[in-house]
Formats: structure tokens, C-alpha cells, sequence
């Protein structure tokens, strides 16, 4: 059934754009459910993550050290300069709506910041959380 | 006279060709996607085509971070910077690993800024052109353009 889910979505994904902050979501929560049963998707604990500080990369110990306290305003990459754009789906509609380029930057920043990949869980937290915050 | 006004014309339109360079009409959708969420789309003309090939073969630690690329597009990217690839005569050697900043071109063009604004917390980086040179994405660097009033 995960794999059917899964599939479903890589399917709709071709189509870029094709999926919900709310869809993301819970295709994360619905992985984190087979491994943890009862599983719901807390934007509480994504906003505990976001802000969570970890001793793996100095010059980027948080998701804030780009994406700065405020997943509403415009952030700044922490080496390069670079400006990011909002993360919270109510500053920038485009944010998770394509669940292929979601998994590049959960791969990508989780072991950048974390040193780890993230979890299901996590991931599912995580949007909500973005999908939540004002 | 008439090829005397032409020279003339040539001579002051010169450094602005110099100043500008329009990223590739053909630049695929790849490396816009790829390569220019942590730092601008540079254009390919910025490196030479041996050190493009060593960037792009180097992205596990591009820099410090892994920024891999699945193979179809690792070959997808490769391929475009190689065919626009800039002149070693005129870039001169980028270093090891090639940065951009490196480059003998570069440091000629900008060794009128002060250390100092390179440190400032809006500039941050060298590699962030787009701190000065608000159109450096569409190729413009023309000093006229220049964002930072202090640094006209």
C-alpha cells in the first residue's frame, strides 16, 4: 500500500507542481506511520526541528542559518550570500508543491545541518509545520 | 574621417561588451534547477571548459557540501558549460579546486574593493555577485549598475 502511495505520487510528480503542502505531508506522515504506528504529523516538533541547533556543520548548525528565525521572511545562504526564498507555504506558494524537489532538499539539508537524513517523521513534522506557520 | 568616428565608436563601446555576458540562449532548465539555489546561475563563460569538467566531477564536496546531481543531468550540465566555456587566455588559471574567484580575470576586475566590503554581512561572499552587480544573473556587470552606493 506505501509503495502504491509512493508510486501514485512519483506518477503525479512527472507533472511538475502536481502536489499539496497537505499531500507532501501525508505521504511523509503515511511512511512514518508503517514505522511507528498511530503516527501524526506535528507542526509543533517540525518547529522544534527547524530550530533545533547541531554540533555536525559550524557555519550551518540550524535550519535558521539560512532560512533565518522566521519561516515567513526571505532567508540568506550562510557561505554564499545568497538570497532564499521564504520557506512557509503563506510567504511563498511554491513551497512544497513538488515532492521530488522536497526529497532533494530534505537529502540535501538534512545532511548538511544534520549530518544524518532525515526521517519520515521529521519530514512530515516539518511540513506541517511550514504549512501551518504565519 | 568617417573611420576615425567609427574607431571612436569602437572605443567606447569596448568596455561595455566587456561588461556584459548574457547567460547562453540554450541553457537548459537543469542548470538553472541545479546550480543556482545556493549561489547565482553563473555563466559558463566564467571558467574554462578543464575546469568546469573539474568542478563537476568534484560535486561531492563542491566547496564543502554535496551537491551531486543524478547522472543524466551531471552529464545534461557538463556538456553546457563545456560548449560555453570561457578562454584561458582571458580567464587565466582558476586554482585548485577552480574557483571563479580565483581567476586572473576576476582579481584584475575587482582589485579596486577594499578587504572590507568583502566581509560585509550583505556581500559575504566573493561568489556572490548578485550582492553588487544586481544583474549579474542577466550578465550585466557593468560598474554603473553596481548596488552598494559605497562601492560605485
Amino acid at each position: 500500500m506505501r509503495a502504491l502511495t509512493a508510486l501514485c505520487l512519483l506518477l503525479t510528480s512527472f507533472a511538475s507542481q502536481a502536489e499539496t503542502p497537505q499531500q507532501i505531508r501525508q505521504s511523509y506522515a503515511s511512511e512514518a506511520a508503517a514505522q511507528q504506528a498511530g503516527f501524526t504529523a506535528s507542526a509543533q516538533r517540525g518547529e522544534a526541528l527547524f530550530r533545533q541547533r547541531f554540533s555536525n556543520n559550524d557555519k550551518m548548525p540550524s535550519c535558521t542559518s539560512c532560512h533565518t528565525d522566521s519561516p515567513v521572511k526571505p532567508g540568506q545562504h550562510a557561505i554564499t550570500g545568497k538570497a532564499v526564498r521564504p520557506l512557509a507555504v503563506s510567504a511563498n506558494a511554491e513551497r512544497f508543491t513538488d515532492l521530488a524537489k522536497t526529497e532533494k532538499w530534505f537529502g540535501r539539508n538534512c545532511k548538511e545541518v544534520i549530518g544524518r537524513a532525515c526521517t519520515p517523521a521529521e519530514k512530515s513534522d516539518f511540513v506541517a509545520y511550514m504549512s501551518e506557520v504565519r | 574621417m568617417k573611420p576615425l568616428i567609427l574607431t571612436l565608436l569602437l572605443g567606447l563601446a569596448l568596455p561595455a561588451f566587456a561588461d556584459r555576458m548574457p547567460p547562453p540562449a540554450n541553457t537548459p532548465a537543469s542548470y538553472k534547477a541545479e546550480c543556482s539555489s545556493c549561489h547565482m546561475a553563473f555563466q559558463p563563460a566564467l571558467l574554462t571548459a578543464n575546469d568546469w569538467r573539474k568542478t563537476m566531477n568534484g560535486l561531492k564536496d563542491h566547496f564543502g557540501t554535496d551537491a551531486t546531481v543524478d547522472m543524466p543531468k551531471q552529464q545534461e550540465i557538463t556538456s553546457f558549460l563545456e560548449r560555453n566555456a570561457g578562454d584561458i587566455s582571458k580567464l587565466g588559471s582558476a586554482g585548485e579546486p577552480p574557483r571563479i574567484t580565483q581567476t586572473a580575470r576576476f582579481i584584475r576586475k575587482h582589485r579596486e574593493i577594499p578587504v572590507k566590503y568583502w566581509k560585509d554581512p550583505r556581500i559575504k561572499s566573493a561568489a556572490n555577485c548578485e550582492a553588487c552587480h544586481r544583474g549579474a544573473a542577466e550578465g550585466n556587470y557593468s560598474e554603473r549598475d553596481i548596488l552598494i552606493p559605497e562601492l560605485r
